[in-house]
């Protein structure tokens, strides 16, 4: 078995797990490449079908292009997709862009806090209608109890300390310290009420085995990743005004391929163009701590 | 103890760097705390170029500006939470590379709070470097670390004696060192790769040789290294897939009934019948779906798959799929064991807990402890009857229902299970037998490893039971084992007994008790019988400890043709009643280990097969 096909068949076996754990069962889109390879691995493993929603959180300042090429999938691959954003915050200008908070906080309320409420079902989701192609608001406020995430353990010291399985309180903090044992395919499935679980089928790929499966498989990916003319492309894709592209003449997959295997990236931080990491020493693992992806 | 405190590093967003994806490795490195693991892991990734430009000399200056020594395990402690403690909290995941693969390296904590992280670390792993400090010596937790490799069924292990600069790179201290550890390892069943004597802090004997200790010529760590393989692929093993689900999606008119699992051990291929278990439930594989890769024909060992069966049969999760013609994994209601404990309560009789093995999840109680290993001087505390947090234990458990297990011998991966107590997994441990009820643990587990068996042949009259087994006892015999050979027309000399349904049963039962009685003792036993009837055979299985089932399977019109002592033709004649196959039925097997057919197989065939079989049983 090569590599990849290691990676793909241990990714499924804890899709089916979490699917056969988990009543009220969601996956996380951000539309970028890593929770792309991840719908479609979710693809795999039940056989063309997606027996689950997707959850996008949308801050309203994502690219454009990035929405589109959402709908687009939605509605080709017939995917149940439910998106939430913090209304109020952005009704109210409590954004970076705004000039009115910093990047840091900016995340903490466009991100983790719609996150966590779109999760529990405290804020409106909205969900696509494949009869009119529009959002409709969904009436199920069920809180989800297992939540899928596109996280790998090479993106950045915190998420290194990630579980398959990882469970988040009440409070949906993350005890980094105190988390239960995985060995032998057997992972914490079962757990007291109120606490929900973060599972993370993707933890042991690196960024080069992304887009090497990408490759493989051509699972189509918005084309903000690859130069379009002008010697830039985005690397890692979030918000608009937090995201930079990077100086590189990479067109495709194979070219990225090279790009980080031999090229000039090899020892450039993967979200090196992603500024509210930046912000203070540890803002990201904080982040992350509160229910930041 | 690595006092990385204020020193304010930002490597929480450094990168790891990037490797083509060749040939890969997981290494896992334990030990007792401070004992050099974490500056051992900073040390191969530096000294192998595989850190992120710019780290070094980067973490270089931090500590020069904050006028603390430099520390090689800083590379590492990439978490705040880490730094404010000082010891490395789980098992983070950073890669090298050597001339010949990449190495997944695994940094598993070593202090003892942290066993749970050390176990998830090192599970993973393919092969362990376990690390003592030559000045400190041997610490409880290189004794600990040292027997869960045993347990977790991590083979290739090295044993680096780290510090020899604070002991004057002496050699007599590291081979004192050398002699205890291995007589220690040995008693844990761990047979080491080898010893290296190493300096984390200046690199001697890690990515090279040292040029101070020239008395010690063998392979630095990363030559060690280099020389392992990756895990044996499990192809060749008996199949097992535990059922992880049975999808039926109908969406858009899909009407496939697709039975999903990951395949632990060998393979299957449409066409092939299988067996699940414990329920006993078959059928003929139609097809081996795939989402993109229609026509798939084969899955093997490690495939995450899903088939379609021909029949339409009701099967779910926890049962086994296992391949009709090999050796069938086991139901077992109560099993010895050997087990590790995490949970902050001890593991208690009379109370209730979760086992899980493979996908099955059944209820499970304490029923007694055998024996706790205290890890600190691996000395044996017969009598306890808990478990506390941190134990390693040999213990008996009952399930509510059966649960299909291999033995941790014949096949690890689906001998392996842990245990729930309340929500949380608190243990795991690995079957090494399945005990019948009124069986005691140690009349199975307390034998001299690698010796007795009991090969059971099955067949009607005349199939070649008996010279088969003839065979295989001289072959046996030839290799200076104890071997005994039962033979139906031996015994029913000895003790005359009818052909009645019950006589005949009672008979077979009588020589299967005497068979694993002369098992227990190291013996080999060899029973030909007809045994026709498979609730016999069942017991006979239930209370050997290693088992093979040998279906001698001889035809009927071959038999008859061949009549060696005319039995047929006077059956035929109504000289003789209830003779198998023609007037009493014979119930063929249904798992058995092996089938021969003498019109297709020679003699020496079979007996080749089944000695294989002993063989590969004798641990
Ligand atoms: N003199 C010397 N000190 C070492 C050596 N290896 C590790 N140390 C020191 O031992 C302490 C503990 O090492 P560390 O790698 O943090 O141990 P861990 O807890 O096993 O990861 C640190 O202060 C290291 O500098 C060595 O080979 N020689």
């Amino acid at each position: 078995m090569s590599n990849l096909d290691q990676l793909e068949s241990r990714s499924i076996h804890i899709l089916r797990e979490a699917y056969h754990a988990f009543k009220q069962l969601g996956m996380l889109w951000s539309i970028g490449k890593d929770s792309t390879v991840l719908l479609w691995l979710a693809r795999k493993a039940f056989y063309g079908h997606v027996p689950f929603p997707l959850i996008h959180i949308d801050t309203s300042f994502k690219i454009p292009e990035m929405i589109r090429y959402r709908d687009r999938l939605v509605a080709e691959w017939g995917l149940t997709l439910i998106y939430g954003e913090n209304r109020r915050a952005l009704d109210e200008g409590r954004t970076f862009p705004d000039g009115a908070t910093d990047r840091v906080t900016c995340c903490r309320l466009l991100k983790t806090e719609a996150l966590t409420n779109t999760l529990s079902g405290e804020w409106t989701r909205y969900r696509y209608d494949h009869a009119t192609g529009k959002y409709q608001p969904d009436p199920n406020r069920e809180p989800f109890t297992g939540i899928i995430a596109g996280v790998r353990a090479d993106e950045e010291g915190s998420r290194s300390k990630e579980r398959y399985f990882s469970p988040r309180s009440v409070e949906n903090l993350w005890d980094v310290g105190d988390q239960p044992p995985e060995f032998w395919n057997q992972f914490k499935t079962e757990f007291a009420p109120g606490t929900h679980v973060r599972i993370h089928p993707l933890l042991d790929w690196t960024e080069l085995n992304v887009w090497e499966y990408i490759e493989r498989e051509r699972i189509p990916t918005v084309a903000l990743y690859y130069d379009q003319g002008d010697g830039t492309r985005y690397r890692s894709l979030g918000c608009g005004p937090c995201t930079h592209a990077i100086a590189s003449t990479s067109r495709s997959p194979a070219d990225i391929i090279v790009e980080l295997g031999s090229g000039k990236l090899r020892n450039v931080a993967e979200r090196s163009g992603r500024a509210q990491d930046k912000e203070d020493g540890g803002g990201l693992e904080t982040l992350r701590r509160e229910g930041y992806m | 103890m690595t006092t990385t405190g204020s020193v304010p590093l930002t490597l929480s967003t450094a990168p790891l760097p990037h490797y083509p994806a060749a040939e890969r490795l997981s290494l896992v490195v334990v030990g007792h705390v401070d004992h050099g693991k974490s500056t051992i892991i900073g040390r191969l990734l530096a000294d192998t170029g595989s850190l992120p430009e710019g780290k070094l000399e980067q973490i270089r200056e931090l500590c020069a500006r904050t006028a603390r020594p430099f520390e090689y395990a800083f590379l590492l402690d990439a978490l705040k939470d880490e730094r404010a403690q000082g010891i490395t909290i789980d098992s983070a995941r950073v890669f090298f590379t050597s001339a010949r693969r990449t190495y997944v390296i695994i940094d598993a904590p070593g202090h003892i709070e942290f066993l749970k992280n050390m176990v998830s670390g090192a599970a993973r792993a393919e092969a362990a470097f376990l690390v003592i400090d030559a000045r400190e010596g041997i610490q409880e937790n290189s004794r600990r670390h040292g027997y869960l490799m045993g347990m977790l069924g991590i083979r290739q292990v090295g044993v680096l004696i780290n510090k020899m600069d604070l002991v004057g790179y002496d050699q007599r201290t590291y081979q004192e060192l050398v002699q205890e550890f291995s007589g220690f390892l040995a008693q844990a069943g761990v047979t080491p790769a080898g010893f290296i004597p190493v300096s984390g802090a200046n690199g001697d004997n890690l990515t090279r040789r040292s040029t101070v200790m020239d008395w010690y010529s063998g392979p630095t760590a990363l030559e060690m290294l280099d020389g392992f393989r990756p895990e044996a692929s499990l192809v060749e093993k008996p199949f097992r897939m535990p059922v992880q689900d049975v999808y039926k999606f109908t969406a858009q008119g899909d009407d496939r009934r697709i039975i999903a699992g990951t395949v632990e051990s060998g393979q299957l291929a449409v066409g092939d019948t299988v067996v699940f278990h414990p329920s006993g439930k078959r059928g003929r594989v139609r097809t081996i779906e795939g989402f993109n890769r229609p026509g798939l024909r084969r899955a093997r060992a490690g495939s995450a798959t899903g088939f379609t069966l021909e029949e339409q049969i009701y099967i779910s999760r926890g049962e086994v799929a296992a391949r009709e013609g090999q050796p069938a994994p086991r139901a077992a209601k109560r099993v010895a064991v050997s087990l590790f404990w995490l949970g902050r309560q001890p593991l208690v009789t009379g109370r209730d807990y979760i086992l899980k093995l493979g996908s099955a999840r059944v209820r499970a109680r304490l029923e007694s402890v055998e024996r706790v290993i205290d890890a600190s001087d691996l000395q044996l505390t017969e009598h306890k009857s808990r478990v506390d947090r941190h134990d390693v234990a040999d213990c008996v458990l009952r399930l509510k229902t059966p649960v299909a297990v291999d033995l941790v011998d014949h096949l690890a991966g689906t001998s392996r299970f842990v245990l729930l107590d309340d929500y949380e997994i608190s243990g795991g441990g690995i079957v090494r037998a399945v005990l019948a009820d009124g069986v005691a643990a140690e009349q199975v587990t307390s034998r001299p490893v690698g010796s007795g068996a009991v090969v059971w042949l099955t067949g009607l009259s005349g199939a070649g039971k008996s010279t088969i087994a003839e065979r295989v006892c001289a072959e046996l015999r030839d290799r200076g084992i104890k071997v005994e050979h039962l033979d139906g027309d031996g015994v029913r000399e000895v003790f005359p007994t009818g052909f009645t349904r019950e006589e005949r049963h009672d008979h077979n039962r009588h020589i299967a008790f005497l068979a694993s009685r002369l098992e227990h003792h190291g013996v080999v036993v060899v029973a030909s019988f007809v045994s026709p009837y498979r609730e016999s055979r069942a017991y006979a299985r239930s209370i050997a400890n290693r088992f093979m089932e040998v279906h001698v399977a001889t035809p009927l019109e071959e038999c008859e043709r061949r009549d060696v002592k005319g039995l047929y033709a006077r059956a035929r004649r109504g000289e003789l009643s209830r003779f198998t196959g023609i007037d009493d039925p014979y119930e063929a097997p249904l798992d058995a280990e092996i089938t021969i057919d003498t019109r297709q197989v020679s003699v020496e065939e079979a007996s080749r097969q089944i000695l294989e079989w002993v063989r590969g049983n004798q641990t």
